[in-house]
């Protein structure tokens, strides 16, 4: 039964649940802590959360329809646009489905290139979720700056080679779009060198904060059981200490030559999943150094048609995308269009658990719960 | 020690607040619009037409070949062809917008564009006070000489002129060819 009091402001609401009064608010679409549009319906005990509603939905554009009524070419700038902290990631996803499903071969130095600009989005993509995270909790501004400060550096190389600092459109069926120049090699090169450093002020800023510890230790804990059965891929699967990294299970693209570890979490709360991230931050940094030392000169791209008209059958291609699996599902019916465009968006995954991780913990601990999954709302609702 | 952790925290803040003063690194921000202008070469914002010497029209390098209306994955540009005065079509466009509300900056039609004629402009002060006249750039604002597309990006711009030259002595080496083949096949008197 409902009682709305003449007092509470529109969107508060006073319900009766069993014996108790509880507050229900409805947090979002606009809310600064939500990372995009999205809103949740949380009931409150006082200050405990008896139960969360999301609801999602407001940044629908209607991607997997659009895509079916165009060539397989020209959905590539619109995969930018998913989850658009990661574009490149994006991009290699949809190429290697289509790579697949067409049975195109890629040349060697733009595999090179392609792991190097996929770990490159990586540390782009954890550095703001590190960031966040830490503004999350409420020390605003300065931790999160920093990151974006390092952040800006990769978004500057990626300029260089694409031309647009997310929007980068760079992947191409068979290769990528320009090759990079020696100087660019260079400049990475350069910026990998510093990072670990930077990596480490971060450390000593953060990680034996003794707010970050209090506030995110046994936050939001999610079990091995139920992360495995929920579909929980990437980061957050592995800070519940499961042991599943598609660079390692599938080792797509040429990620088997290249020796690097998975970090693993133990407890599955807030910090593990922080944490994980900033030792995947580090693996990364093993994984270009590997590369940006190996690569080959030679070709970037292999001969495609100018039309392109795969045979019918259908395809499944994922990558261990910063968030989780990303995976495009396509069906060709022969014709210059997709028949059917799906995409696996991990976003979307991850975030159905938000309810049973929030449930029982306090409303500010929402917030960061929420900021550990990891999600972008463009590619949660597409 | 409880504390520790947020005293070594303030320690590099400060050393990042201090350090911004002496070293070049820490300092990251520049003043805008008076700090200069930091876009790369390879920046690309909105296409433009380049046109080759003085007269835009004369020099447009756009044959109308609409291949680019056909790629554009939003659809935003436009293309209507020139006719002349008994109706024949031109080589060039009358019409040509493109809706930059709309576009998204891919540059899909830079690639698949033969004649080297459509580009991607690195301006990105575009606001205007009328959204809707304000933002569809039509011809004449997209017709940009080659000397801009020489300044803002001198190696793009370098590459496209080279391959330019090259196609023009291959055609003036097949006509010559033809010219050749044509002396030696009259019936010599
Ligand atoms: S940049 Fe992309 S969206 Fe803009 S006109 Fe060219 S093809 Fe169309
Ligand atoms: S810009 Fe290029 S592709 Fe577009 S109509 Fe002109 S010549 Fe053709």
């Amino acid at each position: 039964m409902n009682t709305s009091t003449g007092y509470a402001p529109r969107n508060y609401k006073i319900v009766k649940h069993k014996d108790k009064t509880l507050l229900e608010v409805a947090m979002g679409p606009h809310h600064p802590s939500t990372h995009g549009v999205f809103r949740m319906d949380v009931k409150l005990d006082g200050e405990t959360i008896i139960d969360l509603i999301p609801y999602f939905g407001y940044l629908h554009r209607n991607h997997e329809k659009l895509a079916e009524d165009m060539t397989y070419f020209s959905t590539m700038p619109y995969t930018d646009r998913l989850d658009y902290l990661c574009s490149m990631t994006n991009n290699w996803a949809y190429a290697l489905t289509v790579e697949k499903l067409a049975n195109i071969s890629v040349p060697e130095r733009a595999e090179y290139i392609r792991v190097i600009i996929g770990e490159l989005t990586r540390l782009v993509n954890h550095m703001l979720l590190v960031g966040f995270y830490i503004n999350d909790l409420g020390a605003i501004g300065t931790p999160l700056l920093y990151a974006l400060r390092e952040r800006e550096k990769i978004l500057d190389l990626f300029e260089w080679a694409s031309g647009a600092r997310m929007m980068c459109n760079y992947l191409r069926f068979g290769g990528i779009r320009e090759d990079v120049s020696d100087e660019w090699l260079a400049s990475c090169n350069k910026l990998v060198d510093a990072f670990p450093y930077f990596l480490d002020e971060y450390d000593q800023l953060l990680t034996g904060n003794e707010i970050v510890i209090s506030r995110s230790q046994g936050v939001g804990v999610l079990s091995k059981e139920l992360a495995i059965n929920a579909g929980i891929t990437g980061p957050m699967l592995r800070a519940s200490g499961v042991n599943y990294d598609l660079r390692k299970t599938d080792s797509y693209s040429i990620y088997d030559r290249f020796n690097f570890r998975v970090p693993l979490g133990q407890f599955g709360d807030c910090y593990d999943r922080f944490m994980l991230r900033l030792l995947e931050m580090r693996e990364s940094i093993t994984i270009l150094k590997q590369a940006l030392r190996d690569i080959p000169k030679g070709e970037i791209q292999s001969k495609v048609p100018p039309v392109l008209k795969p045979k019918p059958g259908e395809a499944y291609g994922r990558i261990e995308s910063p968030k989780g699996e990303l995976g495009f599902y396509l069906v060709s019916d022969g014709s210059v269009n997709p028949y059917r465009y799906r995409v696996r968006p991990p976003s979307l995954i991850n975030l159905t658990l938000l309810r049973d991780l929030c449930i029982g913990h306090k409303l500010a601990d929402t917030i960061i719960i929420f900021g550990s999954i990891d999600i972008v709302l463009g590619e949660v609702d597409r | 020690m409880n504390g520790q952790g947020i005293l070594k925290g303030m320690l590099v803040t400060a050393k990042n607040f201090f350090g911004s003063y002496v070293s070049r690194e820490r300092l990251t921000t520049v003043s805008y619009p008076e700090g200069g202008n930091t876009i790369k070469e390879q920046s690309r914002n909105i296409p433009f037409l380049v046109f080759d010497g003085e007269d835009p029209v004369a020099g447009m390098r756009c044959t109308a070949c609409q291949k680019c209306e056909k790629a554009c994955p939003p659809q935003c540009i436009f293309i209507e062809k020139d006719k002349d005065e008994r109706g024949k079509a031109l080589q060039r466009p009358k019409v040509f917008d493109i809706d930059a509300s709309v576009c998204m900056g891919c540059q899909i039609c830079v690639e698949v564009c033969p004649f080297e004629s459509i580009w991607m402009d690195s301006n990105f002060e575009l606001s205007t006070f009328n959204r809707f006249e304000g933002l569809q750039f039509n011809r004449e604002k997209l017709l940009k000489s080659n000397t801009y597309f020489h300044k803002i990006h001198p190696q793009q711009a370098q590459a496209s002129d080279d391959r330019l030259a090259e196609k023009e002595r291959k055609r003036l080496e097949r006509e010559a060819a033809r010219r050749a083949e044509k002396s030696a096949s009259e019936p010599q008197v």
